[in-house]
Order: C-alpha cells, then sequence, then structure tokens
C-alpha cells in the first residue's frame, strides 16, 4: 500500500511538473508577444527534428504530455509517468512479446502494439478512448469465452490481472458463447500446482524460466484455438520431471491464476486483495505480480 | 380513497433462480431496510418472494442461475417473453457459474455416481420421473438462449451492487458499477 501511495503522489508531482512547465510559456506571451512566438516557432521546429533536440523528446498520450528517454517503447514511457495502458502480456522486466493486443493505441491515427512500439518526439497516441477501450473489452471477452475463467473457485481472483483489467474496463458479461475447453490441471509437483483453465498464453512462464532461471521449463506449442498451449519440457509432460522450484522467478509470474504455490490459499481473504483495494489504473508503476 | 396524491406506477419486477444457488436472491436481501423504500417504488411478480408461479407483464426481469435443465429454459423464455428489461445477476446467469463446472464430464457419468455407485447413497437408481425436468448435456448461461438488457457479476453481486442496478435503473439511468461494486469473485 506505501509504495502505491507515493506512486499516486510521484504522479501528482509528475502532472504538476508538466502544468508548471506549461506556464512560463504563457507568462511570456503576456509580456512579450512577438519574441515568445518566435520563440514558440523555433520550439516547434526542433519538435520536428528530435534527433538535434536537446531537451527530453516528448509525445502526446491522450492530450498529455509525456517525456521519453529514445529507446523507450511507447508503454514503457507511458508508465514511467504512471498512465496506465492496458496490458496482459507485457511485463516490465521482460522483453515485449507483443500477442494479447490488449495495449493497442492508436499512433497518429493507425493501430499499433503500444509495448513493440518504440516512442518517437511529436507523435500523438490516443489510449482511453472509447473505440479502442471498446475494442480491448472484446478482446478480454474472448480471452474469458476460450478459458476456464470461473473467478469465484480462484485463488488468483483479487490479485488477477485479467479480472483487473477486465474490472477496469467494464466488462460486465463475456457476450460470447462460452466454449467450456478440457484443459488439463497439473498438481504432480510438491510445490507449485498448474490449472490450465486459466491460462491466456502470455508467455511470461516461458519467458521467466529461460532468461532469468535459466531453465526452459516451458514452451508453447500445439495449433489452433484448442490446441495450441503451454507444453512441460519433460519426457512425461509432468511439472514433478522437471527441475522447476517454488523459488524460481517463473513461479511468480503468471499474471493469471494457472501457475500457484500449494498450501497458500486465502492467506488473504477475498476482498482484501491487491485490486479488490486499488483498480488496476492506480497502481501502475507497480510491477506485477 | 383517502390517498393525498397517487402514487408513482410502480415498476412490476419478477425474479428467479435457475440453475443457483439462490445466494444471489440472499445478497439481494442484504439490501436490509433499502427494501422498504424499495417497496414503494417495486412491486413483485413471479418471485421466490412471492410464490407466484408464472410471470405476468413486468418491467424488470431478474434472472439468477444459468440453465442446466429443459425447465430452466422454458422459465427463462417465459421471463423474456413477459419482461421489458432482463437482468443477468451473479456468475451463474452470466457464465454458468459452479453448476457449469460439470461441463468436463459425461453428464451420464455423473448421474450414475450420484444416484447409484457413490458410496452412502440409497443406490435406487437414475431418477426418472416424467415430471423432472431433463438435464441439459452442459450448463450454458442464459445470454446464449435470450438476449439479456442488463449484466450483474459477481457470486453473489454485493447487495450494493444490486441497489446500485436497481436505483440506476428506477432513475432512468443505465446501470453502471464502479469499483468495488464489480467483482466476479
Amino acid at each position: 500500500m506505501k509504495t502505491s501511495d507515493n506512486e499516486v503522489s510521484a504522479q501528482a508531482n509528475a502532472r504538476e511538473a508538466r502544468v508548471k512547465a506549461d506556464r512560463p510559456a504563457e507568462a511570456k506571451t503576456s509580456d512579450n508577444e512577438v519574441s515568445a512566438q518566435a520563440n514558440a516557432r523555433e520550439a516547434r521546429v526542433k519538435a520536428d527534428r528530435p534527433a538535434e533536440a536537446k531537451e527530453t523528446p516528448t509525445f502526446l498520450l491522450d492530450g498529455e504530455e509525456i517525456s521519453f528517454t529514445p529507446g523507450q517503447t511507447i508503454i514503457q514511457a507511458a508508465t514511467a509517468h504512471g498512465v496506465y495502458i492496458p496490458h496482459l502480456c507485457w511485463h516490465p522486466e521482460f522483453k515485449a512479446h507483443g500477442s494479447c493486443k490488449m495495449c493497442t493505441v492508436k499512433v497518429n491515427g493507425r493501430f499499433g502494439s503500444s509495448c513493440t512500439m518504440a516512442a518517437q518526439a511529436g507523435m500523438t497516441v490516443e489510449n482511453r478512448t472509447t473505440e479502442l477501450d471498446d475494442k480491448r473489452r472484446t478482446l478480454l471477452q474472448m480471452y474469458f469465452v476460450e478459458g476456464n475463467h470461473f473467478c469465484p473457485s480462484c485463488e488468483k481472483s483479487g490479485n488477477c490481472s485479467l479480472q483487473a483489467t477486465a474490472y477496469e474496463l467494464k466488462m460486465v458479461s463475456p457476450h460470447f458463447d462460452m466454449f467450456y475447453p478440457d484443459r488439463a490441471v497439473d498438481a504432480s509437483h510438491p510445490d507449485i500446482l498448474l490449472d490450465f483453465n486459466r491460462c491466456i498464453m502470455c508467455s511470461l512462464c516461458v519467458t521467466a524460466s529461460r532468461e532469468v532461471d535459466g531453465k526452459n521449463v516451458f514452451s508453447m506449442g500445439g495449433r489452433g484455438l484448442l490446441g495450441r498451449r503451454i507444453h512441460i519440457s519433460s519426457e512425461s509432460g509432468k511439472l514433478a520431471d522437471t527441475d522447476f522450484a517454488a523459488t524460481d522467478r517463473a513461479a511468480s509470474i503468471c499474471p493469471v491464476g494457472v501457475i500457484l504455490p500449494k498450501r497458500k490459499g486465502f492467506a488473504i481473504p477475498i476482498g482484501e486483495r491487491k485490486y479488490d483495494k486499488l483498480p488496476i489504473n492506480r497502481q501502475v508503476t507497480e510491477v506485477t505480480p | 380513497m383517502n390517498a393525498p396524491t397517487p402514487p408513482v406506477k410502480k415498476l412490476r419486477v419478477a425474479t428467479t433462480s435457475l440453475a443457483g444457488c439462490f445466494g444471489c436472491h440472499m445478497s439481494f436481501l442484504d439490501i436490509d431496510e433499502r427494501i422498504i423504500t424499495l417497496l414503494d417504488l417495486i412491486e413483485f411478480d413471479r418471485s421466490p418472494l412471492t410464490d407466484i408461479k408464472h410471470c405476468g407483464p413486468c418491467d424488470l426481469g431478474i434472472i439468477e442461475g444459468g440453465l442446466c435443465n429443459a425447465e430452466n429454459v422454458h422459465v427463462l423464455r417465459e421471463f423474456r417473453r413477459n419482461c421489458k428489461f432482463l437482468v443477468a445477476m451473479g456468475a451463474c446467469a452470466i457464465n454458468g457459474g459452479l453448476p457449469a463446472q460439470r461441463n468436463h464430464l459425461d453428464l451420464r457419468d455423473v448421474l450414475e455416481e450420484v444416484y447409484q455407485t457413490e458410496v452412502g447413497l440409497s443406490h435406487g437408481g437414475i431418477p426418472n420421473d416424467p415430471e423432472l425436468p431433463l438435464p441439459l448435456n452442459e450448463v450454458h448461461p442464459i445470454h446464449e438462449v435470450v438476449k439479456v438488457d442488463y449484466f450483474l457479476p459477481g457470486c453473489p453481486p454485493p447487495a450494493d451492487a444490486i441497489w446500485k442496478l436497481l436505483t440506476d435503473l428506477l432513475a432512468g439511468r443505465t446501470p453502471s458499477l464502479g469499483h468495488g461494486l464489480m467483482h466476479y469473485d
């Protein structure tokens, strides 16, 4: 909670600083309009040639000026400013996967994934528009019908990124017909339970196991909506027959309720969990999970 | 009649629980004394609260639970025919919920286990009375069968969320649940 409070105030400070930065320009106009106009023109010329500009480059995100360091993606710059762009498969610790499409924004009028698109000076980015949020809600509804997301029985409920994103986008129904796919549960490991009913194929476990743990326990395979799944890299296909450990980064990376520690159910009661307290758009800079 | 001014015409509301546990109806009763305020504004048609068996023309129908047998589908269609607006209340009505967890099992296996093979039961055989509605192979949410106008998620939806939906509708607003009232669990 402390962290999130600090972040909220940090966001407020950043916004204040931005407002202050705007004020001197207004003052100048009243003092000496001619020179101010010249300055403004100069500034505009500079903004057109970001490579030559010495000041921090910026772009517009829903009308708000966001500064960035060259090389940052749109979602990285937004997150650093405490601005929420809905996302599922993106995680600040890892290279973007670009598969969930939840972070789709409109850049200068064209759709693009904000997790893979580099921020460019002067670009105009639309994020939380009705049009984009409607599309994101439809995507979420597809995620919910193609898996078995039965929140009332899920230990991740309240800490789940998929659920919190659906709350944020006001998804009240799955809209489409349910698939109720048959998906396996793997309870073979002594410390970790795998419930693939909830998998959204974000591949974060694959990446974390490979890049952080150096183990390569998970991989993506299969074809088609119901054939495609996460595979376990062992002869038997069981997690118990891998060198997976509860201390692995991959054991805590799952944004939904697939990879869960055993014997820790409901340690924090429903109603007092992360997204019960504050909506996901107020916990932007907090690394999840 | 000595009534000073004729009251505003009350909205007629019907409610039912299909493949649900009545938990949503219990949560509805958790609006506590606000139900007195509510009864100035609405009157109940078919509902577990009135025990009226069939639904007449209503302004609002509230459905708890999904569809697990033929009778559920029949009742749902009766509600849709008679109600101007239909609300899916709770997880089961919205996505099948707990009863839908049987969708991964063969229906015959489930019935055999419950009525024949399970230890401690009377082994009387699978009930086959013509009065009993036939179970569906799979449990499904109600929006797959009829058009649903509003959804109220939660297992159960908190009383405050039910109150918000009802007061929004009574005031002629599109219902909207903010943070804290929108829950899937």
